[in-house]
């Protein structure tokens, strides 16, 4: 063979990096395939060891995932539209919390599950809906946005500055230690094929399977969903197209309240409790589940949120285990996985951008 | 003719650094005017504080006899001015007819909007071939012929056109140009600024020529052009 003709035939294959991003592809490859049957090991041993158990704590993580889908939409919304982390958005979730009990309980004196408790119930979701959304479009215009043109690191701290004001309105008005309410929505739970099913979950993916879709066609299909997303691509191209660009963040930060407020009355109502520092908790969980989707991403919020709902419930609740102890560890080993092997989330953003 | 836009003693300013020093020029119904200059004559800080982006510090901008400085970008556009920016600012991840659609953001009128629609689809029809195309995907000069097209859709009555000819390839600036001609032969009057001064000169009625933020000269296209002094410092002549 000529020396032109091996030049040729090695130009021919495909370049596929330098050998160290060949040799790294490889090593992540093997370790995700070691760690992806792992899991399938686990999971069918549990499967088989007890079907009906593995299908309950399915159930419930699967529900926990919505919930927490609700509050992770909050940080995707609001880094998709300024490219800030809202460090607040998880302490506004439990001021949701709070609200709700306060709205059913103290104001509304219902204590138990019947017509007059289910009315206050909706009522509720809807105060507290109203109540987050407006507490955040007041966030975001006196905290925020004399900032949109300043370093990032400022609103940033700023942020995290409004987290704690909100956690010491929260502690001024919980206590500083967790408090039980009673929950409107029935507690008995039924059986399917010797699954045992509450109907607070039932209720729970009546309530947030909704809302995901409301949300979803308001950003897809209406005026103000076309709004957010030239404005989440370019503020100053969007005021060019006459988009009130001010009015389109509050909006969004409406949204995401609102997503917050309706979390925050479907957790207390599912667990009975409120303390001041569930934002802290689930907020950095909720954040987990926006990065893990890729954060500036719808779907991949709500992806992201199911899959921690999924993976935390089986961890908790199965009998082959590392049971709950280890729960937040395992959140957050997926958290740096995600971050060190696929930084821009499983759904990031992929379109590549000419200038 | 009747005076469309009227810009008086404007002063814009950067925090300390004044980018356009009391300049005071007007453009009238059915012209095109330009505004010509080298890099940082402050062509584009005009445009962009007649488009509301920028607040100025002093001097007044009316347009139909209406003052509009102070208002708001999207106030403007609903006053009848559109733009298409520097460095085309297109949507990237929105396809070619989402841009489009958002051009035309504050318009209510369904049938008006599809005819115009197609009028720009006619201008340039290198974009109907690509409407289902992510516009950040395309050429530069496919996404610079959405910038216009994407302006023209607010049916503006004045349209600012920033740089469209920037990093295009010389037949694609002849395309551009050509199409300018066209819009104001439909009626739209046209303020456009360009550091190439020879292409704009060629279509312009009127030239203000601008340096380190005043007028320096101003006066009829073709005379500018045949100017010593501009044929110098801005034609390479």
């Amino acid at each position: 063979m000529t020396q032109a003709a091996a030049v040729e035939k090695v130009a021919v294959r495909q370049y596929k990096g330098t050998p160290g991003q060949i040799r790294r592809r490889r090593i992540e490859l093997t370790a995700g395939l070691v760690l992806g049957a792992l899991v399938m090991v686990w999971i069918v041993a549990n499967l088989i060891n007890s079907p009906t158990q593995f299908a309950q704590v399915f159930i419930l993580g699967f529900r926990n995932g919505l919930l927490y889908a609700l509050i992770a939409l909050g940080y995707t919304l609001v880094y998709g539209i300024i490219e800030l982390i809202n460090f607040a958005h998880g302490d506004l979730f439990m001021l949701g919390t709070l609200f709700s009990s306060y709205f059913i309980t103290v104001w509304f004196g219902q204590e138990t599950s019947n017509l007059a408790g289910w009315l206050t119930f909706f009522a509720a979701l809807i105060a507290a809906m109203a109540f987050c959304g407006g507490l955040n479009i007041l966030i975001e215009r006196f905290a925020y946005r004399r900032l949109r043109r300043a370093p990032k690191i400022a609103p940033l701290i700023t942020a995290v500055g409004v987290s704690f004001i909100l956690q010491f309105i929260g502690i001024k008005w919980n206590g500083s230690t967790p408090r039980n309410w009673p929950k409107v929505l029935p507690q008995s739970e039924f059986t399917v094929l010797g699954v045992h099913i509450a109907w607070n979950t039932v209720i729970l993916l009546l309530v947030a399977a909704p809302l995901l879709l409301l949300l979803s066609w308001v950003v897809t299909k209406t005026r103000q969903g076309k709004a957010m997303r030239a404005t989440a691509q370019d503020q100053d191209a969007a005021r060019l197209m006459g988009i009130d660009v001010n009015r389109t963040i509050s909006f969004t930060f409406a949204i995401g309240g609102a997503l917050a407020g309706a979390a925050g009355l479907l957790y207390q109502q599912t667990t009975g409790t409120t303390n001041y520092n569930l934002g802290f908790q689930l907020g950095l969980i909720a954040f987990t589940s926006a990065v893990l989707g890729g954060i500036g991403n719808l779907n991949g919020a709500v992806l992201g949120a199911v899959l921690i709902g999924i993976i935390q419930g089986l961890n908790d609740g199965l009998p082959i285990g590392l049971g709950q102890k280890w729960s937040q560890t395992v959140v957050f080993t997926i958290l740096i996985l995600i971050m060190v092997f696929k930084p821009a989330g499983l759904l990031g953003k992929s379109t590549t951008e000419k200038v | 003719m009747s005076t469309l836009l009227e810009v008086t003693d404007l002063s814009v300013a950067y925090g300390k650094i004044m980018a356009v020093k009391g300049i005071s020029f007007n453009v009238d119904k059915g012209e095109i005017v330009t505004l010509i200059g080298s890099n940082g004559a402050g062509k584009s800080t005009t445009l962009r504080t007649i488009s509301g982006l920028l607040a100025p510090k002093s001097g007044t901008i009316t347009f139909k006899g209406e003052k509009i400085n102070g208002l708001q970008g999207h106030d403007v556009v609903k006053k009848g001015i559109t733009q298409s920016p520097e460095g085309r600012r297109i949507f990237p991840r929105m396809t070619v007819s989402e841009n489009l659609d958002l051009g035309a953001f504050l318009r209510n009128d369904k049938s008006e909007i599809a005819a115009d629609y197609d009028r720009v689809l006619e201008l340039f029809p290198r974009l109907r071939e690509r409407l289902t195309q992510k516009a950040g995907t395309m050429s530069g000069g496919e996404q610079q012929m959405l910038a216009v097209a994407r302006a023209m859709m607010g049916r503006p009555e004045l349209l600012l056109l920033d740089e469209p000819s920037m990093g295009l390839a010389p037949v694609l600036v002849e395309l551009i140009f050509d199409t300018i001609v066209k819009i104001r032969e439909q009626g739209t009057t046209i303020l456009l600024v360009e550091q190439n001064a020879l292409a704009a000169l060629d279509v312009a009625d009127r030239a203000y020529v601008l340096e380190s933020g005043s007028v320096k000269m101003s006066g009829n296209a073709t005379e500018l052009a045949s100017n010593d002094e501009v044929t110098k410092a801005y034609l390479g002549g």
